[in-house]
């Protein structure tokens, strides 16, 4: 498979994994904030060729696990609703609310669908004109511009019964929040290379400038991930902090000019509410008012009453890179893949997820 | 959930490709990339090309890769 | 997800010109057990599946039988119907099959009871009956008994299907999943994921175009020549829903093994790699149906691969991994970068009916 056999050569990996050895690396953190990234390393088994002195943390990347327990509470409460089919992207389904998940509600007759496109979701809203479907829209800058295209085509094709459930996050304010809360000595971040593919690297450009941490944008392969923990250490040794691309091939320093413009005609920034990391502002993606009757939070009535969060999860501080997985009580006894306490163990993007598959 | 993989456009019709990944096809919308070509690679995510793959710049990461091997 | 079936385009294939192909849909008649069920029997199931017990028509099949059985049962309610390299009545067949080959019996007798959908097309169902029909034919076995019912509209989806096989097993040959040992091969006849990848393409959710076929087969022929080179094979499994991994990881619970498995020997076709890359799926979790792993000896490897490629099912054979040694059961994989990493069993559903 041309541009992915090639960042997998196992005879590179080896020279990078040597290169990085040579630099003697000391107490090194370098967090990785992309679900993507936290399921390569694992997947490919990356740690156990880099020396000890570097140490990858996994933070908030998984979009499902930053969901809020509130929003998850309220798709079940929109699910639920007669006439309505609840599409949305498979790791969602098995989330638990504070009773209930999609998938125990699609059990119990909901109409829940999981889709590989939210075109998908158009296509069923085209043939179910009797009925409301909305997708639950999870995700970051990736897939924002995917779903922008969804709205916006619904409008210009007059798909009355389609909404979405605006749930999107940015990767730079939760960046910020985590530097400003200075849990943990950060030497350095990984940069999740689809992200910038969307928004380019100007956005963590304050990450460097304002608190002097090195980021590189790194592409998925063990090679892509391997050279940019490399290139972040040449910068940590050289006392350099700047944004870098690895992901050369695939990420422009200016982003995709034509998916920021329709981020920005059917999008506004809004502040969210982030499970681990609390509410940050600007920090959200909400349907500016041109697509109000687009908006599921608009449609329906979807007050909760206050979530209960399972007490004793970790899922907050695992999200922060501030406890590993094994470090929470609930890992791999009560919280299993198959009876999961939080999003972090059920998301196939999950930190707590890839520790239990890979490294238990 | 970033997964997007590079896959080889092989026909285009205004905002959509037919792609080839290793002999499996699909269509994708490519709204987003301008002066796209067949024989281009592009990123495809959740159905939608987010970027094409800048294949000077592939050449020239896999180049200083391999002067990577090759030292020493 | 979409019906599991669809109107048959093109003519009705040539058959038997009866009062049955006038009918063109099933009708809750059919499955009454009155002259419409009777005359369906007659003139579209028995003709197919034609043998001497099976004609004489009686309420239970009376057969002979001196020694060791093996006796299984398994349900299908693959989503679509029809899918490259085979069908559903091709399935029904040989995965009970293959659940007696891999006990080390040779399999004997098959009975299939299906319950039909009312409006099911007569000819699809026609279709599916000839479909079994011809991979009892090529496993050797028969098919002496069965049943067929028809349920309301939208009360199942197209057909469902249940076979139950028994064989005879030779009491020489003492196969089960709890018997691996420390030092064992582990030996696949081919390429892995072909099935849940031709599922996957048939299916219109995903709206993927591939040339991958089913590898669904009847490997009770080439079990048996395995046997016959060897008879210190220890453990014999078909790697269906779950995939290869969750099959390892059964043998290993069972066995109280510790087993290692070797990304790069793993024989991954180019086209369910690009399904599996796009999908963000793991192809050692996708379902095989013509897939046999055998443990074995290491010194018996040899013979056995040798034996195996001369097989058209196993040209592909290879070693994929050994058995370590006893211990918590594990199933580690190691990588094509050369670290090592734990292959856990599948949790949750990768895709639902997929056999």
């Amino acid at each position: 498979m041309k541009y992915i056999d090639e960042f997998r050569d196992k005879d590179i990996v080896k020279k990078l994994a040597q290169r990085i050895k040579r630099l003697k690396p000391q107490n090194i953190n370098l967090m990785e904030v992309c679900g993507t990234h936290t399921m390569a390393i694992f997947r490919s088994g990356i740690k156990q060729i880099l020396p000890q002195g570097v140490n990858i943390i996994s933070g908030p990347g998984c979009p499902v696990c930053v969901t809020d327990q509130g929003d998850i509470d309220s798709m079940l409460k929109l699910a639920g609703i007669k006439n309505v089919i609840s599409t949305s992207f498979g790791d969602m389904l098995r989330v638990p609310g504070t009773t209930s998940s999609l998938e125990k509600e699609r059990a119990k007759g909901c109409d829940i669908r999981s889709v590989y496109s939210p075109l998908d979701s158009l296509e069923i809203a085209r043939e179910n004109k009797n009925k409301e479907v909305v997708f639950l829209a999870v995700g970051f800058e990736t897939t924002s511009p995917a779903i922008a295209s969804a709205v916006s085509d619904a409008r210009e094709n007059k798909l009355d019964n389609f909404s979405i459930y605006p749930c999107h996050k940015l990767i730079p304010p939760a960046l910020e929040a985590l530097l400003k809360a200075k849990e943990l000595r950060l030497d350095g971040f990984i940069c999740p290379g689809h992200v910038s593919s969307i928004i380019g690297s100007a956005s963590y450009e304050f990450v460097a400038s304002q608190h002097k941490i090195p980021c590189v944008i790194s592409g998925f392969e063990p090679v892509d991930i391997l050279e940019s923990i490399l290139m972040l250490l040449k910068q940590i040794r050289e006392e350099r902090a700047e944004v870098e691309i690895q992901y050369k091939r695939a990420v422009r320093p200016e982003g995709n000019p034509l998916a920021r413009e329709l981020l920005k005609d059917v999008f506004t920034t809004t502040e969210a509410r982030w499970r681990g990391l609390g509410t940050i502002p600007e920090s959200g993606l909400n349907l500016n008012s041109d697509f109000k009757k687009f908006n599921a939070k608009e449609k329906f009535d979807l007050t909760v009453k206050n979530p209960v969060r399972p007490g004793n999860c970790l899922c907050g501080q695992v999200l922060r890179g501030v406890k590993t997985p094994d470090q929470c009580g609930l890992f791999a006894k009560a919280c299993t893949p198959e009876n999961p306490y939080g999003p972090c163990m059920v998301s196939s993007e999950g930190t707590c997820a890839a520790w239990y598959k890979y490294n238990r | 959930m970033c997964l997007a993989i590079p896959v080889k456009v092989i026909k285009i019709k205004e905002n959509s490709a037919q792609v080839n990944m290793a002999g499996v096809k699909r269509l994708v919308d490519v709204r987003f990339l301008e002066g796209l070509q067949v024989g281009d690679y592009i990123l495809v995510h959740a159905g939608f090309a987010i970027e094409k793959i800048d294949e000077e710049q592939a050449k020239e990461t896999l180049k200083l890769l391999e002067q990577i091997y090759y030292d020493e | 997800m979409a019906r599991a079936w669809s109107l048959l385009k093109g003519p009705v294939p040539p058959g038997i010109n009866t009062i049955v192909d006038m009918e063109e849909r099933i009708l809750l008649g059919h499955g009454s057990g009155g002259k419409l069920s009777h005359r369906l029997l007659k003139e579209v199931v028995f003709p197919c599946f034609s043998n001497p017990i099976l004609d004489k028509a009686d309420d239970a099949a009376i057969f002979d039988c001196k020694g060791r059985l093996a006796f299984t049962t398994d349900s299908f309610v693959v989503h679509p119907l029809f899918f490259p390299g085979g069908d559903i009545g091709k399935l029904a067949v040989c995965g009970t099959v293959n659940d007696l080959a891999v006990m080390a019996a040779k399999p004997l007798y098959l009975t299939a009871a299906c319950i039909v959908e009312e409006g099911f097309e007569i000819s699809l169902l026609k279709k599916v009956i000839r479909s079994m029909a011809e991979a009892a034919k090529l496993a050797g076995v028969e098919i002496i008994g069965g049943d067929f019912k028809v349920v309301e509209k939208n009360s199942c989806d197209g057909i469902f299907i249940n076979t139950t096989g028994i064989g005879m097993v030779d009491a020489k040959v003492k196969v089960s999943g709890n018997n691996a040992k420390a030092g064992d091969a582990i030996i696949i006849n081919g390429n892995i994921g072909e099935h849940g990848a031709a599922v996957m393409s048939a299916r219109q959710d995903y709206k993927l175009e591939t040339n991958i076929k089913s590898d669904c087969a009847a490997l009770n022929h080439l079990i048996a020549c395995i046997l016959k080179t060897s008879s210190k094979v220890h453990v014999m499994r078909d790697p269906t829903r779950g995939g290869v991994a969750t099959t390892l990881n059964e043998v290993a619970l069972q066995s109280g093994v510790r087993i290692q498995v070797d990304e790069d020997s793993l024989p991954i076709p180019e086209a369910v790699k690009g399904v599996c890359e796009l999908l963000g799926i793991d192809p050692l979790y996708m379902a095989n149906e013509g897939k046999v792993l055998v443990f074995a000896p290491g010194s018996e490897s040899k013979k056995i691969l040798s034996a195996m490629r001369k097989n058209p099912l196993g040209k592909n054979s290879r070693i994929i991994g050994e058995v370590i040694k006893k211990d918590t059961p594990l199933v580690l994989l190691r990588t094509a970068i050369g670290s090592t990493r734990i292959l856990d069993m599948l949790t949750g559903e990768q895709l639902p009916r997929i056999c």
